[in-house]
């Protein structure tokens, strides 16, 4: 395949780790990657060029826009003017997922989302999404004319330095975006956090709807910080408003493969077992011996979530 | 204030179906209920159609069939009124296909604000809400916690890897509902007796001057190559708990270097 685009983001001068995945997957598929940056490409030509894109397709700084209609305008514009990939990889993000959309719209082309596999067949590029909580792959293939879209969950992919210099940078302009440009950012708040983030910690803990209250997650949260893991939740108690969405592991939500998954009274819905199943060690607690869980855990607890963990937090208070 | 909300309605996830082995989508031929996703645009609309004191919140669905059983739960709820758009040609319809209909059927309703779920809880593309607003020429902000009126704009809390960031937007719009973040409200019986009365217009996509080679089967761009299960990941050690299970934990995680 001639050449491959990849959606990098960015923040603070750093690249996302889904985007240096996706450069990782592109290199093996394509003769030429290049990345397509919201923002200023100076700051991360090293990083991406490092990672195998020769040239950096930057818009420049957006300012308070969103990436959503800017980048996928010039994106369109770009193609239009004849600088055409033969497809574009997003990472599945808030803003990966705007871009792809509006893009999909300007260029009368699908996209294929949830994608965790991506393979070449006859020329054409070929993604594979797990269904029903990951028991069924289901493979599609790009056969519009165009530019294909493609839209990855991360940790599909391993990102690898390939040794490339910086990339060459050069001017993606956004066109004047009329009314769809029209939504402003007036302030950006970081909530606080503590511990290593969700979908890089090394251990993950997560509660519930066995739980039984929003109270209780506490002791998901304890439990967390006494591996040095990060605290995860079921898309149930995410619905039900006990934590925010910022902690939700599944398909709906973050995708993580931790050395040690605890998953404390989670029945393992389809949709939560596809967010967790690529976890090195499994360990759920559940007082229900038939939770689907169980069917994919290394070591599995039958009994009620309110004895074990606080037992299992208490032996592991007295050890440090 | 007028506000759509896109509802879609879907097979009951507590009995999530299969794949049809000839098209390789999922079979849709048993009776939908509403996603639970769109509930929390739904009651979010309707906060804000009672906080402004004036307007109508209207449901917009598709549908080969003709099924409303989700869209009542949604009028029961206290939606004002449904478009259904319901056709044979959208059996198999795509992401890109859905947004044409939804778009076009948006466009007869003259909203100020369109409401949508950041992605269905059957086929979780989450595209469709950008894509919606990017055919009808408007702005857009997706993943909102929280969505306040003010005056020609809404005021939209929207997730971020970080946190949140305050978007300050002018209607009309579209803005994506993350779900969880209001409770969305039971209807009452009386709700559910009114729901049965309310205007329920049901179109075809001739009516919209939409296409049949826009959607369904053909409309897509796509075609789905092969459908094989997954690997395996064999299940491990069952215990019960008799009062020491956490030691077998606390080995486990010892055998694993974590502690």
């Amino acid at each position: 395949m001639g050449t491959i685009w990849v959606y990098a983001e960015a923040s603070g001068g750093q690249v996302a780790s889904i985007s240096l995945e996706l450069l990782a997957r592109a290199r093996e598929l394509a003769d030429t990657v290049e990345a397509v940056v919201g923002g200023e490409g100076e700051p991360v030509a090293a990083e991406l060029g490092a990672h195998g894109a020769t040239t950096v397709h930057a818009t420049g700084d957006l300012g308070n826009g969103l990436a959503g209609p800017a980048v996928a305008s010039a994106i369109a514009a770009a193609i239009e003017g004849g600088t055409a990939p033969d497809a574009v990889l997003f990472g599945t993000t808030y803003d990966g997922r705007d871009v792809a959309g509006r893009l999909s719209v300007k260029l009368g082309v699908p996209v294929i989302t949830n994608i965790v596999e991506l393979d070449q067949t006859d020329g054409s590029l070929v993604g594979t999404e797990p269904v029903f909580g990951g028991t069924v792959n289901v493979s599609t293939r790009f056969n519009g004319t165009g530019v294909g879209l493609f839209l990855v969950r991360p940790k599909s992919f391993t990102a690898e330095e390939s040794g490339g210099g910086p990339a060459a940078v050069s001017a993606l302009p956004v066109p004047d975006l009329g009314a769809t440009g029209a939504a402003r950012v007036v302030d950006r708040f970081a909530e606080e956090s503590t511990g290593p983030k969700l979908d890089e910690a090394g251990v993950v803990v997560s509660g519930g709807r066995g739980l039984g209250e929003a109270e209780k997650y506490s002791m998901i949260e304890d439990l967390a910080k006494l591996l040095g893991g990060a605290a995860g939740a079921s898309r149930a108690i995410v619905d039900a408003g006990w934590v925010p969405y910022s902690h939700q592991v599944g398909q709906t939500g973050k995708v993580v493969k931790p050395d040690v998954y605890v998953a404390c009274g989670i029945s393992g819905a389809t949709q939560h077992m596809v967010g967790m199943k690529g976890s090195k060690n499994i360990i759920a607690i559940n007082k229900d011996a038939e939770a689907p869980i169980f069917g994919i855990a290394d070591l599995g607890v039958v009994g009620d979530v309110h004895k074990v963990v606080p037992k299992l937090i208490e032996a592991l208070q007295a050890r440090s | 204030m007028d506000i759509v909300v896109c509802v879609k309605q879907i097979p009951d996830p507590a009995d999530p179906g299969e794949l049809d082995p000839e098209t390789k989508t999922l079979k849709r031929d048993m009776k939908l209920i509403m996603d639970e996703s769109d509930s929390y645009g739904v009651e979010m609309a309707l906060q804000l159609r009672d906080a402004a004191g004036e307007g109508e919140v209207t449901l917009v669905s598709m549908a080969p069939n003709e099924e409303v059983n989700g869209l009542r739960s949604a009028l029961a709820m206290g939606a004002d009124k449904a478009i259904l758009v319901s056709d044979e040609a959208l059996a198999g319809t795509d992401a890109l296909g859905t947004a044409r209909v939804l778009a076009a059927a948006i466009g007869r309703a003259q909203a100020d604000l369109i409401l949508a779920a950041t992605e269905s809880s059957d086929g979780y593309t989450g595209t469709v809400p950008e894509q919606v607003a990017e055919l009808l020429g408007l702005p857009s902000v997706t993943f909102a916690k929280e969505i306040q009126a003010d005056g020609g704009e809404v005021l939209v809390k929207r997730q971020t890897e970080a946190g949140y960031d305050e978007v300050r937007c002018p209607l009309p719009a579209v803005v994506s509902v993350t779900a969880g973040v209001v409770e969305p409200r039971y209807p009452s019986f009386k709700g559910i007796m009114a729901a049965k009365s309310k205007p329920m217009d049901q179109v075809g996509i001739a009516d919209l001057g939409v296409s049949p080679d826009q959607v369904g089967w053909a409309g897509g761009g796509q075609e789905i190559t092969d459908v094989s299960p997954a690997p395996e990941r064999e299940a491990g050690e069952i215990i019960t708990d008799e009062g020491d299970a956490h030691e077998r934990i606390v080995a486990l995680l010892e055998e694993l270097r974590i502690v």
